[in-house]
C-alpha cells in the first residue's frame, strides 16, 4: 500500500521537475550576458565567424522555442545536453560531484542531529534551567551566525592552529581510494580501505560542523517547544500515573510524538543542506555540486544550470516524501 | 495505628500549595478523607475548587512548583507522602490507579491501544515468570491479560482492537480503554476523575454501570470526582462536597442529599434539573472565589443567601451535623457551617 502510493508520488515528480527544468530554461535565456560572449572574453580576440560557429553549435541562433523543443526532446532521451563551457555531457558533470554534495549533507545532518537529539530533549525536561538557558542561548548564536564564517573560524582553530584537521578537500591525495559510489567514506568501507576512510572523515567533519550547527540550532528549538508542550499532555499525566518512570515517560511517550513536527522541520533541512551549501563548499574547497552550480551561472551555461536545478528539484521532492512516509510510521492518524 | 482495622485510604490534614504571582495559593487545604474497602467516595464541587488535585496528591503528581505542603496520605495505614520515587511509582498503577477525563488527549496518539494497556503490566511486572532468557511466554501473558481487562470493560472484539490507535475508538470506547489500563493490574484504588463528563448521556450511563460492576467484583474501591451532585447520588456511598479547596460537607450520600446541612451543598442540590418537574433551576449567585483572595472566615459567605457578618470571623471547623456523627466519626454526616450551631437552615422545596 505504502509502496504503491510513493511509487505514485515519485512519477508526480516528473511534471514537477518538466516545469523546474522549462522555468529554468526560460529564465536563463532573459537574464542579460550571453555565453558565447562570455566565453569569448576569456579567449582574448576572436573572430566574427567563430562567434558565429559556436552560436550555430549551442544552438542559440535559433528562436527560444525551437530551442526549448529541442532541450525538451533530448530529455525525453534522458539526454541533458552538453556543458558549453566544459564540453562534457552534463549527466557526468554532475554524477561526478553529486556525491560529495550528498556526504556533505548527510554528514552535516548527522552532526546537526547529534547535538540538537541531547539538547532538545534536555532543555525541554530542564525547561529554565541554566542548561535550558545556555544550549537556547547557543541555538540562537546557531541559527544567526553564518556558516561560511563558522566554516573560518573553525578551520583557523582546528586546521591552521591545532593542525587536528585537514584545511580543505575531500580526501589525502595519496589515500589511494578506489571510488565505486563516489561517496568517500562509503567506498573506503567497501574496498576496506582504513586510512582512506580515516582520510575522508577528517576532512569530512569540519565543513559538516560549519553546515550542520544550523541545523543542530533549528531542530533543536523545535524539538525542545514540542516536547514542552507534549509534556504537559494528558497522556503524559497517564504515563506518570500508571508508575512509568520518568526517562520512559520522556523517551517513549513524549519524544515519540514530538518527532511529528521535528521531522518536518529535518525534511526541510535536507533540501536545504542538499541545495544551498555552495559557500560552505567554496570555504573548504569541496568539490561539490554547490560550486559547479554558482560557476555555470555565472558562465552562463545554460544546460548545466538546467540540469543541476532539475536534481536539486528532485531532491527536494524526494526529501518530501521521506518526510511523508515517515510522517505514516509517526503519526498513526495519518495516511498518504 | 498500624492495625488491620486501617481503612485502605486515608488522607489526613492534606494540603497543597501553588506558588503564584501573588502569593502561594491553597488549592487544597486541610482535607480529611477516608476511604474503605469496596467503598465509593464522591468528591463533588465547581470546576477549581481542588477536587482534582486531591487526586494528583495523592498520587504525588503534583506539578512543580506546586507541592503537598502539609498533612498525609496513609495507604493501608502506611504513610505515602515522602516515598522516593521509585517506591510512589510501585503504588502508582499498581496499587492506586487512576482515570481521567478527557479519554481522547490521555491515551498516546502514537501506541496501539493494547500495547497502552499491556504497558501497566510490563511498569509492575504483573505477569513475571522464570527469569530472562527462559521466560518467553511473558509476552504472551500480557496479551493474554489484556484481551482479558478488554473483555471485561465491555470492549467488543478485544483481539481485533488490540492493535487499533486511539483515534480508530469512539469516545466511549475510549474511556473503557482507559479504564482497562486503570484495572490491568487489579489495583486497590481507583481514582475516577470526571470519567464521564466528556461523554454522551447514555454512554455516561454505561460507564457509570461499568465502574459500578468493578466495584463490586473486585471490591474496588473508588473517589469519584465529579460536578455532577446528581451521578454521586446516584453512584456513591459517600459524598464528600468542596468548595474553594476545603471541604464543606461529608457524609454518608443519602444523609447529604436529603439533609444538606452546608448552603453550598443545598445550592448544587437546586442546580439540579429534574425529568418531569417544571421547577426553576436556581444558580447559585457569583463565582467560585479567587483562591489567592480568600475572605476570611467562610469562603462562601459571599455567595451564601443566609451569611451574617459573624462568617466572615474566624475559622470553622467541620460541625456534626447529624445526632450520632460524634458517635460515627469520620463515617458520619459533617458539615462546615456556623448555622448548624446557630439555627436551622430553610428546608428544602420539593
Amino acid at each position: 500500500m505504502r509502496l504503491v502510493k510513493v511509487i505514485e508520488r515519485l512519477l508526480a515528480a516528473i511534471p514537477i521537475m518538466l516545469g523546474v527544468a522549462v522555468i529554468v530554461f526560460v529564465f536563463m535565456r532573459m537574464t542579460p550576458g550571453d555565453p558565447v560572449d562570455i566565453m569569448m572574453g576569456q579567449g582574448g580576440t576572436v573572430s566574427e565567424g567563430e562567434v558565429e560557429r559556436l552560436r550555430s553549435e549551442f544552438n542559440l541562433d535559433k528562436p527560444i522555442h525551437v530551442q526549448l523543443g529541442l532541450f525538451l526532446s533530448d530529455l525525453a532521451r534522458g539526454d541533458l545536453g552538453n556543458s558549453f563551457t566544459k564540453q562534457q555531457p552534463v549527466a557526468s558533470l554532475i554524477g561526478e560531484r553529486l556525491p560529495a554534495t550528498i556526504e556533505l549533507a548527510f554528514g552535516s545532518l548527522f552532526i546537526g542531529l547529534l547535538i540538537a537529539f541531547p539538547i532538545g530533549i534536555l532543555s525541554a525536561v530542564k525547561q529554565n534551567s541554566l542548561l535550558d538557558r545556555l544550549s537556547m542561548g547557543a541555538a540562537f548564536l546557531g541559527i544567526s551566525m553564518p556558516s561560511f564564517w563558522l566554516g573560518i573560524i573553525l578551520i583557523l582553530i582546528f586546521s591552521v592552529k591545532l593542525h587536528w584537521l585537514p584545511v580543505q578537500g575531500r580526501i589525502d591525495y595519496d589515500a589511494g581510494l578506489q571510488t565505486v559510489t563516489g561517496l568517500y567514506m562509503l567506498d573506503s568501507i567497501l574496498t576496506g580501505n582504513g586510512p582512506a576512510l580515516i582520510s575522508s572523515l577528517k576532512h569530512l567533519i569540519l565543513p559538516s560542523i560549519a553546515l550542520g550547527s544550523a541545523v543542530a540550532a533549528i531542530v533543536a528549538r523545535v524539538l525542545r517547544s514540542s516536547l514542552l508542550e507534549i509534556l504537559r499532555s494528558d497522556y503524559v499525566k497517564l504515563a506518570r500515573a500508571k508508575g512509568a518512570g520518568e526517562t520512559t515517560v520522556v523517551m517513549k511517550h513524549a519524544v515519540r510524538n514530538a518527532l511529528i513536527p521535528t521531522v518536518t522541520v529535518v525534511g526541510l533541512q535536507v533540501g536545504v543542506l542538499l541545495g544551498g551549501n555552495m559557500i560552505v563548499e567554496t570555504v573548504f574547497s569541496w568539490p561539490g555540486l554547490g560550486r559547479l552550480v554558482v560557476e555555470a551561472i555565472f558562465n552562463r551555461d545554460f544546460p548545466l544550470v538546467q540540469g543541476a536545478v532539475m536534481v536539486y528539484a528532485f531532491i527536494f521532492v524526494a526529501a518530501n516524501l521521506v518526510v511523508d512516509v515517515l510522517y505514516t510510521y509517526l503519526n498513526p492518524k495519518i495516511e498518504m | 495505628m498500624n492495625d488491620t482495622h486501617a481503612p485502605l485510604l486515608e488522607l489526613r490534614n492534606l494540603t497543597t500549595m501553588f506558588p503564584t504571582r501573588r502569593g502561594e495559593v491553597r488549592a487544597v487545604e486541610a482535607v480529611n478523607l477516608t476511604l474503605r474497602k469496596g467503598q465509593i467516595l464522591g468528591l463533588v464541587g465547581e470546576s477549581g475548587c481542588g477536587k482534582s488535585t486531591v487526586l494528583l496528591s495523592i498520587l504525588g503528581l503534583i506539578a512543580k512548583p506546586g507541592r503537598v505542603d502539609k498533612g498525609q496520605v496513609l495507604l493501608e495505614g502506611r504513610d505515602i507522602t515522602h516515598l522516593s520515587g521509585g517506591e510512589m511509582r510501585r503504588i502508582r498503577g499498581r496499587e492506586i490507579a487512576m482515570i481521567f477525563q478527557d479519554p481522547l488527549s490521555t491515551l498516546n496518539p502514537a501506541f496501539h491501544v493494547g500495547e497502552q494497556i499491556r504497558e501497566s503490566l510490563r511498569l509492575h511486572h504483573m505477569m513475571l515468570g522464570p527469569p530472562w532468557p527462559l521466560d518467553r511466554a511473558k509476552k504472551a501473558r500480557e496479551k493474554k491479560r489484556v484481551i482479558e481487562v478488554m473483555q471485561e470493560v465491555g470492549i467488543p472484539a478485544p483481539e481485533a482492537r488490540y492493535k487499533a490507535y486511539p483515534h480508530q475508538f469512539s469516545g466511549g470506547m475510549q474511556q473503557r480503554a482507559l479504564i482497562a489500563i486503570g484495572l490491568a493490574c487489579q489495583p486497590k484504588v481507583l481514582l475516577a476523575d470526571e470519567p464521564t463528563t466528556a461523554l454522551d448521556v447514555t454512554i455516561q450511563a454505561q460507564i457509570v454501570a461499568l465502574m459500578r460492576r468493578i466495584n463490586q467484583e473486585h471490591h474496588t474501591a473508588i473517589i469519584l470526582v465529579t460536578h455532577d451532585l446528581g451521578l454521586a447520588a446516584e453512584f456513591c456511598d459517600h459524598i464528600a462536597v468542596m468548595y474553594a479547596g476545603r471541604i464543606v460537607e461529608i457524609g454518608p450520600t443519602d444523609q447529604v442529599i436529603e439533609e444538606p446541612r452546608h448552603p453550598y451543598t443545598a445550592g448544587l442540590l437546586r442546580c439540579i434539573p429534574h425529568v418531569g418537574e417544571r421547577r426553576a433551576i436556581e444558580p447559585i449567585p457569583g463565582n467560585v472565589p479567587d483562591l489567592a483572595d480568600l475572605p476570611p472566615g467562610c469562603a462562601f459567605s459571599l455567595r451564601c443567601d443566609s451569611a451574617r457578618p459573624v462568617c466572615n470571623e474566624g475559622f470553622f471547623r467541620l460541625q456534626p451535623a447529624s445526632a450520632d456523627a460524634v458517635k460515627r466519626g469520620e463515617g458520619g454526616h459533617w458539615a462546615r457551617c456556623l448555622r448548624l450551631t446557630d439555627y436551622q437552615m430553610p428546608a428544602l422545596e420539593d
